[in-house]
């Protein structure tokens, strides 16, 4: 066991489980994270890696299983909840109302208001400026919907809305699929940067070098369940490709 | 081929640099000046069409355009919360059925039941007859959104089974029969020559207006300046603020041009004990009540959508339901809230229309819902969702209104209007598609 995790772990899932329509899509998966730590969750298509971190963001409720946060029970029923938990997402989906600029999508659904309770668009597009220019200096339209915005631009704001917020533990969701070498690299320092920070990430990818590179531990899920989680240092690229596709885990085996 | 194209990309790109920079530096919106360009248009074509056919334009005379005011002033009210339902991908079939079911309940309630307990002509009445309009409208679009939001049955059926439903209501809370006349204060809400502000108090509301105006673009451009963003050059802000002042200033010479008909004079006279002179008395209608509802609405409305969270939340909704869920807005319960909303305008055009007609029938509002919806249609609402504005369903309204009114001028049957209005909605929507297409 490495220093980075003892303690208290920042997430605790135990035994979460889900079903569509008698489809397991999770099923019993127990998984933690702790601070400054990033877990890759690794599985292919329709393995329940975006169920199960849907499940902790909110927009799906577990049919049973418990979020602990910070060693409390947590009862997350809605996005609201797990925002209030200091949980944000990237959804792979990027989840922006096109229509509306880089500042409306960055403050959906905690808009800054005047003291009268009007929207304050000047501070939004002000505070929108400031954590662009940090994150992505070449993005200038702040004006147009971001349906006018290149895949890279979309999800900078996508990634600023998860940043802004001070958010402790994040969730990402293949935030490089849709990116450029430049950019794809840029989203690897700044997770990099927000590990530092103590920041507890999620982060789904099928890159697997990728993922060897950015995460200290891999978790891999297949048809729902979890086959294997372990420290990067502990495993061969070829280990967590066989866990992907045979669905066994080498070390437990061996 | 290839020369052709090239002449017209080196041609457009020479001749646009004024206009372009007219655009540029006004920040006007085309679709705002090319709605100004079609209601002109409309206007000249039937005053003309009027003056060379039948020998006289009745089009552009300031008595037509104060009765397209009044008469574009329900359905302007109305249009601007389909503006809200159509933006979240929905649509509300029932809003005419809505005015009349709750101009009903209004007729009855000011005719029959008030009068008993508050005495004839009572001060009160037309205001608790007013408020419970409204009240009974936007409780029936709760109960509408409810079923929509909450049980899951599509906006197009849950309005179109409205429609009916409320249609019938109306006829039977009198039995078929017309509720009149209404309160006397009540009437006022519809126009009329007494349901007016009169010249000096046009002016007043004139005056208002252009230092709103002009407060509105020196706070924008104080706002901007804050902030570091980039400035409308000054000559751009005039130019703004010129427009927009003149728009009004021309409004209130048109109100005021038109004077009360002589029978109204005489009333009038004989009731103030005024002897009118020989030559006649000029007494100005100035804007009608009704109008200054739409506009107040008009304001509220841009207010509530452009101003609030909740007007951020709608766009969002009908920009992508699911990202607006997953950013934490309730949108269900928002779902519900615009279609008491859009009752609850329904309820106050029910209020200007039976009182403009002084009298409730079971037949108010018919036909309502498709032009109140081809109202925000033709001023830019995408039937896809995201994208309306309040001012353009208002214009919308004059639009279509201007149409009607300007067909009936020229003596054009009510078969034909229907196939020209409805013509002109599926010309808009395409002429729409073409104009979203270019501006990608």
């Amino acid at each position: 066991m490495s220093t980075e995790r003892t303690g208290t772990p920042l997430v605790e899932m135990r035994d979460i489980s889900i079903a569509f329509g008698g489809i397991h899509a999770v099923d019993g998966v127990s998984l933690d994270l702790y601070p400054g730590e990033v877990v890759g969750l690794l599985g292919h298509n329709g393995a329940g890696k975006s169920t199960l971190i849907k499940c902790l963001s909110g927009a799906y409720q577990a049919d049973s299983g418990e979020f602990w946060i910070d060693g409390k029970k947590a009862n997350i029923e809605s996005p609201i909840d797990s925002r209030e938990l200091n949980i944000e997402t990237i959804y792979q989906t990027l989840a922006l109302a096109d229509n509306l600029d880089a500042a409306s999508n960055l403050f959906l659904g905690r808009e800054l208001t005047t003291p009268l309770g009007f929207l304050d668009d000047a501070r939004m597009e002000a505070e929108t400026r400031k954590i662009m220019a940090r994150l992505n200096p070449n993005f200038k339209k702040f004006k147009e919907p971001v349906s006018a915005l290149s895949g890279g631009q979309r999800q900078s704001v996508a990634i600023a809305r998860a940043v802004y917020f001070n958010a402790r533990i994040l969730i990402m969701d293949e935030p490089t699929a849709a990116l450029g070498v430049h950019e794809t690299e840029m989203v690897a320092d700044l997770i990099k940067e927000l590990k530092s920070q103590g920041l507890g990430i999620f982060l789904i990818s099928h890159d697997t070098r990728e993922m060897m590179d950015l995460c200290d531990r891999v978790a891999v899920m297949k048809n729902g369940k979890l086959i294997g989680n372990e420290r990067v240092e502990d495993v061969t690229e070829d280990d967590i490709l066989s866990m992907i596709i045979m669905g066994k885990n080498p070390k437990k085996a061996a | 081929m290839t020369d052709s194209t090239e002449t017209l990309t080196t041609s457009k790109s020479d001749s646009p640099s004024l206009i372009a920079k007219f655009l540029k530096g006004t920040e006007l919106d085309t679709r705002l000046l090319g709605m100004f360009g079609a209601l002109a248009l409309i206007w000249l074509g039937f005053h003309f069409y009027g003056a060379i056919i039948n020998g006289y334009g009745a089009m552009l005379t300031p008595r037509n355009l104060w009765n397209l005011s009044v008469q574009t002033s329900s359905i302007g009210i109305m249009a601007t919360g389909m503006v809200l339902v159509i933006v979240t991908r929905n649509i509300d079939l029932s809003v005419g059925a809505l005015v009349g079911v709750t101009g009903m309940t209004m007729g009855l309630l000011q005719v029959e039941f008030l009068p008993q307990y508050l005495g004839l002509g009572n001060p009160f009445i037309w205001i608790i007859t007013a408020v419970t309009g409204i009240l009974v409208g936007a409780m029936i679009g709760a109960f509408h959104g409810w079923l929509i939001a909450y049980r899951g049955i599509p906006a197009f059926i849950v309005t179109l089974g409205g429609l009916l439903v409320w249609r019938g209501a109306a006829f039977l809370s009198n039995n078929g029969k017309t509720i009149s006349p209404v309160d006397s204060t009540f009437q006022l809400l519809g126009g009329g020559p007494y349901g007016t502000i009169g010249a000096t108090g046009s002016w007043i509301v004139g005056a208002l207006a252009c230092v709103a105006i002009i407060w509105m673009l020196i706070s924008g451009r104080r706002s901007r300046m804050a902030h570091g963003f980039p400035l409308r050059p000054i000559w751009g802000e005039v130019t703004v603020g010129g427009l927009a002042c003149s728009l009004v200033v021309g409004a209130v010479f048109l109100v005021n041009a038109y004077p009360w008909p002589k029978g109204i004079i005489k009333q009038y006279a004989a009731a103030n004990n005024i002897t009118v002179p020989e030559e006649g008395m000029f007494i100005s209608h100035g804007f009608a009540i009704p109008v200054l509802i739409l506009f107040t609405v008009g304001i509220l409305m841009t207010i509530l959508v452009n101003r609030t969270r909740f007007g951020r939340n709608v766009f969002a909704i009908g920009g992508n339901p699911e990202a607006a869920a997953l950013a934490g807005i309730n949108v269900k319960w928002m779902t519900l809230k615009i279609f008491a909303l859009m009752g609850a305008l329904a309820g106050l055009a029910a209020v200007v229309a039976s009182a403009r007609l002084n009298s409730a029938t079971n037949a108010l509002g018919l036909l309502d819902e498709l032009y109140v919806i081809a109202a925000a249609v033709i001023g830019g609402t995408s039937l896809a969702g995201g994208v309306g504005t309040i001012y353009g369903a208002i214009l919308g309204a004059l639009v279509m209104q201007s149409l009607q009114s300007g067909m009936v001028l020229i003596g054009f049957d009510t078969s034909v209007q229907q196939i020209v209005v409805g013509s002109v909605l599926v010309f808009a929507v395409y002429l729409d598609n073409l104009y979203r297409k270019k501006a990608k």
